[in-house]
């Protein structure tokens, strides 16, 4: 059976997570990123933030609640229990600071099939409260026997 | 940061994920999936055990890059990564990188990270503004 490409080209609405302090401390110290600014919001400011910066990567964080409701659409009609993230990009802009409410919206770019594989490209587009261009991520997800 | 020329290595970064850690990462990324954090669920799907988040490694990628501009979070413009082999916890990870183009400020990195002979993050393009 072809694999199913409806949903190639699909956009989702815009989720709006809000960025705070504590958040991008937890996703630091997890990392073991030791720039003081992640976790002091004087040494932000001292760096020239207008208050503490999230790592590039907390991205996913931030991300991840709009992209969730595209690859579980039943339209995608993606197996989840089969599937491996294969591939990430990020494209980062003005940085994520706590107090940032951040929208992303995600968007179906492809759906293909390659050696019985499935490969599922969605992109997803991050913008702070001020409309600028926060992240864009490319997500690869592969689901095996497809 | 010295200048750094087309062939340089980076500094290599080795990191050993905690037998907890991927807990952590979990609740830090909200990324609860049970391959993860639970070790019976794991074995039950055919895995050896647990395995890393390859978020969690694509972020070590992440740090070894922005490294070089002493972790500066606005170092990083790009980043692309391929995650093929599955990262165990309690293994060291070794992040490796070498410096593909040199533009100005703009840097273009080819990074690797592995547990042993087993790339958990490959083909990884970082660029960094320095």
């Amino acid at each position: 059976m072809p694999i199913k490409t409806d949903a190639v080209g699909k956009e989702w609405p815009g989720v709006t997570y809000q960025v705070g302090r504590e958040k991008i401390k937890e996703y630091a110290t997890a990392l073991g990123l030791d720039n003081p600014v992640h976790a002091d919001v004087q040494a932000a400011r001292a760096a020239g933030f207008r208050d503490v910066p999230a790592p590039p990567m907390f991205a996913v964080v931030y991300s991840s609640p709009a992209m969730a409701p595209a690859i579980l659409d039943p339209e995608v009609e993606l197996n989840f229990a089969a599937m491996v993230h294969g591939g990430q990009a990020f494209e980062w802009d003005e940085p994520a600071c706590a107090g940032d409410e951040i929208t992303t919206t995600a968007k179906c770019l492809s759906i293909e099939e390659k050696d019985g594989k499935g490969f599922y490209v969605f992109e997803s587009n991050s913008v702070n409260q001020d409309g600028a261009r926060v992240a864009r991520g490319t997500w690869t997800l592969i689901v095996r026997g497809v | 940061m010295a200048e750094l020329n087309v062939g340089d290595q980076i500094p290599e970064l080795r990191v050993t994920p905690d037998k907890y850690l991927p807990h952590r990462y979990a609740g830090a990324s909200g990324d609860f999936n049970p391959i993860h954090i639970d070790d019976e669920f794991a074995k039950m799907v055919g895995l050896p055990r647990n395995i890393l988040h390859g978020l969690y490694s694509m972020g070590l990628v992440a740090k070894a890059n922005a490294d070089l501009a002493d972790g500066d979070p606005r170092a990083l413009k790009h980043l692309s990564v391929q995650m093929r082999g599955m990262g165990m916890p309690e293994q060291e990870i070794v992040v490796t990188g070498t410096v593909k183009s040199v533009d100005g400020d703009r840097v273009t990195i080819d990074t690797v990270a592995a547990q042993g002979e087993t790339a958990i993050i490959k083909n990884a393009e970082a660029e960094v503004r320095l």
